[in-house]
């Protein structure tokens, strides 16, 4: 090991050193002094977001325990790309009189958890991809409960670390089972030895269980709406937006490198839990009226979608994953920056409450619109590229009868949208919201947001490049 | 550069150029200044269209452009048109330049309405352009954001309801749709490089089991639109509650969207099972075309009739498109055109009457020819097109649409056609019922007596509606003879199995 092949590890590295720092730099502020810590952590974030876009070579370390290559750096830039965005957006909420004292904890926690789901993503056996998990877990439960005198923050910490426990050990026991009968932990050794066995298939079963739990998929759905309720707007974004993310991008890498021989076996599987999630998702969140609630249930609807992709399990499917991943940060996290400024301005999170909003804040409202749209998968937004492509990686399996269920789905989907949109431009209040100005760094996120839902689709050249770097099984 | 994408870049420019403007009056200059703009192209387009065939152009399709989009799926930004699209791309533009005059006095949020009208739009050109089914297939969607909206805020009555419901049928289709045309793309893989063009699709014979299944599919996801029985139910709600200029948009040209579709894609490339399935939909379609005419008996809202009415002659393109013989198809197209026409004609009217009225319950009004004479002449010629009397467009496409299907010699087509055609009476029944008690008989009240005659800009839309109405209605050869050169190829390879 030289200096050189600590490059491989950048990221993580330019990001434990900002770790470092805000620790340090927290101890030497004043207490007056402490909110000048969001812009120092949210610049030098944004600092490593830029330099982790610089190429780099491939390569491994540790013996094959953590991989770099090409598509591992593409997938942290967009989980990079998207916690840029939520730092931006809670500039306001931290700037607040009770959170003075937790700046530092805030940036240091999510930067941890990413941390955390870098090593996942770049993990060459299931002992760090499984370290990578347990960091990008616990302090995420620290940030649930980030509002310590909220019962309902408290809450969702809770139920997080509970059912977050609960699913490391359901993984933990599937990848006993997985060693117990490879005799070996690092991915290339347990491929050669995966075949025809039940152990190994109990052992699977349970190891996609557990990581059903944190892509939150029905059955293993129940934490999110109560997590995504209680949780702080900007960690419900993040939870939703990276964590799941992360959670995608690994689970994706580990079935096509790991389980390439058993497509058997998880393709009934994922079909299943695809049809499962994408249908109780959807039916769940037609009746929400907490818009956080609301967003929970349409996140674990779109991670049915998700699923579509990672069933094709060639370079189609996990290009379609990707680019649909890259464009549902910019979507998702426009949705949640509006929810997150008017909910910072009001205190109020339900839809009925933003009833007439456009003829107050025009803009939110169309930034939302815009959002809701590309998450019902309409041109000429992303969201319309990213899910047609989705359709398209399961037609490529002959699955016509899931496209058909799947896009059922997504007209259901259509229905709660465009709920919003209704109550937005539709519906008449006499006490709308009021006129407020957002901030500058929610109106540079939310420019960021919207030029991604216009821009991505039509760029042909992010769906070529990610294509380029992408493997299949095949 | 291709004039085709001038089709897009122009309705662009003026939702861009609407946005920046002050008030209601400058959003409805911009826009009209832009559609006339769009008709104007849309003529040019028509006429080098044909002088270009006139020069010997053989080819299916003519101003070809492609642009590879998405290289690694093969999905590409490609343009051409054939001589059913250049008529349907200037029948669009004349709605919706006609729709632009009639919403002239909109001040509620002008400009958000002329831009969701004109994105409206440009999705129905889109679709009209494109020769890429994914391309196609992207315009078609991008109807959606903006007719919700449209319906939504603008609408009248159980708004609401009426958009969502539409929004969600026609969402519903499309998701057939997608399903349809993923087969179409895998199944092309077979005989070539994988692909969505449309004519590289027409080349290839599918197997017949895949036919099979992606066949209804396809038919019927374009059939929601073209309001198939039962289907339609979108139709008649949606259509009453919308404002003037989407019904007339939607009625006019998103419905032959559908009809247009069936054709173009589901039984051009899949012509066996179109072949073999046809007596499905062609049943489906009598009772359309039936049910659409009895319906609109019952109705008092005029808006209501009207939309019961298109259901019926909606129901009749696709009838005449069933029965797969170079006449009734040709008869399907002049049938789409004139309705087209036509029922815009009609919404725009109701339109009118009803911003004087503030009712469309016919009861309520009477006598109305001697009080708006011109909106009145222009409403009965509306109705006497719609029932098919000779020298209007109306007879035209229904003559050739029933002379097509009974040139089928077996009993089922014979029996269909003979109950298609009993619409006609109906069709007569309802309208003139209609011109009764709206235009003749008495006054009902006083207030009606002051009301002004049609504005200049809606004696506009109304003229403009007119005119091709009566060119149809009078010189129809030219026309139906310039449509044969795109149905002709469609014919061959549907009856080559026969």
């Amino acid at each position: 090991m030289d200096i050189a092949s600590f490059n491989l590890m950048r990221n993580e590295l330019i990001l434990v050193g900002i770790v470092l720092i805000l620790l340090i730099a927290e101890i030497f502020t004043k207490n007056e002094n402490k909110h000048k810590l969001i812009s120092i952590g949210t610049i030098l974030f944004g600092v490593a977001t830029l330099i982790n876009f610089l190429p780099l070579p491939e390569g491994q370390l540790f013996g094959g325990s953590f991989q770099t290559t090409q598509i591992t750096m593409f997938m942290k830039s967009i989980l990079n790309m998207g916690v840029f965005i939520v730092f931006l957006q809670s500039f306001t909420w931290l700037k607040r009189e009770e959170n003075n004292g937790k700046i530092g904890e805030f940036f240091i926690l999510i930067i941890s958890t990413l941390i955390g789901m870098n090593f996942m993503i770049s993990s060459g056996d299931f002992l760090m991809m499984y370290i990578g998990l347990e960091l990008a877990t616990i302090p995420m439960a620290a940030l649930a409960a980030y509002e310590k005198f909220s019962e309902k923050s408290a809450e969702a910490g809770i139920k997080l670390i509970l059912t977050s426990a609960l699913s490391s050990g359901i993984l933990l026991y599937g990848l006993s089972f997985i060693y117990g009968t490879t005799g070996s932990i690092y991915f290339a050794d347990v491929v050669s030895n995966i075949g025809n066995n039940s152990l190994q298939t109990f052992g699977f079963v349970f190891f996609v269980a557990g990581m059903a739990f944190k892509i939150s998929l029905v059955p293993f759905h129940l934490w999110t709406a109560d997590v995504y309720e209680g949780a702080p707007v900007n960690v419900t974004a993040y939870l939703s937006v990276v964590s799941k993310g992360a959670a995608v991008f690994t689970f994706m890498i580990i079935l096509y490198r790991v389980f390439s021989s058993i497509t058997a076996v998880w393709e009934p599987l994922l079909y299943t839990l695809a049809v499962a999630t994408m249908t109780i998702g959807n039916l769940f969140a037609l009746r929400q009226e907490n818009l956080k609630r609301f967003m929970a249930f349409s996140s674990i609807a779109q991670a049915g979608f998700i699923l579509l992709g990672i069933m094709q399990g060639g370079q189609l499917g996990m290009t379609t994953v990707v680019y649909f991943m890259l464009i549902y940060v910019f979507t998702n996290l426009a949705a949640f920056g509006v929810i997150s400024a008017i909910s910072e301005q009001t205190g109020k999170e339900n839809i009925s409450d933003y009833t007439s909003l456009y003829k107050t804040n025009p803009k939110l409202s169309l930034i939302l619109l815009l959002s809701m749209f590309s998450l019902a998968g309409i041109p000429p937004v992303a969201g319309f590229f990213g899910k047609f492509f989705l359709f398209t990686a399961a037609g490529a399996k002959g699955y016509y009868i899931l496209v058909l269920i799947a896009v059922l789905n997504a007209t259901v989907s259509l229905y709660y949208y465009l709920r919003v949109v209704k109550a937005m431009l539709i519906d008449k209040s006499d006490n709308p919201i009021a006129t407020f100005k957002t901030p500058w760094p929610m109106r540079i996120s939310l420019l960021i947001c919207v030029a991604g839902i216009f821009f991505i689709g039509f760029a042909s050249f992010i769906y070529q490049y990610i294509y380029n770097i992408s493997f299949g099984i095949n | 550069m291709n004039i085709l994408n001038l089709l897009i870049i122009i309705p662009v420019l003026t939702v861009i150029g609407i946005v920046f403007t002050k008030d209601f009056k400058g959003a409805r200059v911009a826009a009209a200044a832009g559609m006339t703009l769009q008709l104007l192209t849309s003529v040019i387009l028509v006429i080098s269209f044909f002088a270009q065939r006139k020069a010997g152009m053989t080819g299916e399709f003519l101003f070809l452009s492609d642009f590879t989009w998405f290289k690694t799926l093969n999905i590409h930004y490609s343009v051409g048109v054939d001589s059913i699209a250049v008529w349907m791309i200037l029948l669009t533009s004349i709605v919706v330049f006609a729709g632009i005059f009639a919403s002239w006095q909109i001040e509620y949020l002008a400009r958000e309405f002329f831009i969701s009208l004109i994105l409206l739009a440009t999705g129905v050109f889109g679709f009209f352009i494109s020769v890429d089914l994914f391309t196609m297939f992207l315009f078609y969607e991008l109807a959606v954001i903006p007719m919700y909206l449209l319906i939504g805020i603008w609408g009248s009555g159980p708004k609401e309801y009426s958009a969502m419901k539409l929004t969600l049928m026609l969402m519903g289709g499309s998701a057939l749709l997608v399903v349809g045309l993923l087969g179409l793309y895998f199944y092309s893989s077979s005989a070539g490089p994988i692909t969505f063009n449309l004519l590289e699709l027409s080349k290839i014979s599918f197997p017949i089991a895949m036919q099979r299944f992606f066949f209804p599919f396809l038919f019927v996801g374009f059939g929601i639109l073209g309001a198939l029985f039962p289907l339609h139910t979108w139709s008649p709600d949606g259509h009453s509650s919308a404002p003037t200029a989407v019904s007339m948009l939607h009625a006019g040209v998103l419905m032959k969207l559908g009809g247009y579709g069936c054709l173009r894609v589901a039984m051009f490339l899949l012509p066996e099972a179109a072949n073999e399935m046809s007596w499905i939909f062609l049943i489906l379609a009598t009772i359309s075309i039936v049910y659409g005419a009895f319906g609109a008996i019952w109705q008092k809202d005029l808006k209501y009739i009207n939309a019961y009415s298109s259901v019926s002659h909606c129901g009749l393109v696709l009838f005449a498109l069933l029965m797969m013989n170079k006449t009734s198809m040709n008869g399907a197209v002049l049938q789409m055109i004139s309705h087209g026409l036509m029922t815009a004609l009609f919404f725009a009217l109701i339109g009118m009457i009803y911003g004087r009225t503030h009712t469309r319950n016919i009861d309520q009004m009477g006598g109305l020819m001697n009080v708006i004479p011109f909106l009145s002449v222009a409403y009965v010629i509306a109705g006497l097109a719609s029932l098919g009397l000779p020298g209007l467009s109306g007879f035209v496409a229904e003559m050739t649409v029933f002379i097509g299907a009974f040139q089928h010699p077996d009993t089922f087509h014979r029996v269909a056609t003979i109950i298609a055609t009993t619409s006609i009476v109906v069709t007569a029944v309802y309208i003139l019922r209609v011109v009764g008690k709206l235009l003749l008989g008495q006054i009902r009240e006083k207030e009606y007596l002051e009301f002004p005659d049609a504005k200049w800009y809606e004696r506009i839309s109304v003229v403009v509606l007119i005119m091709p109405i009566a060119i149809i209605g009078f010189y129809p050869s030219y026309l139906s003879s310039t449509l044969m050169d795109a149905l002709n190829p469609i014919v061959e390879r549907l009856t080559a199995m026969l």
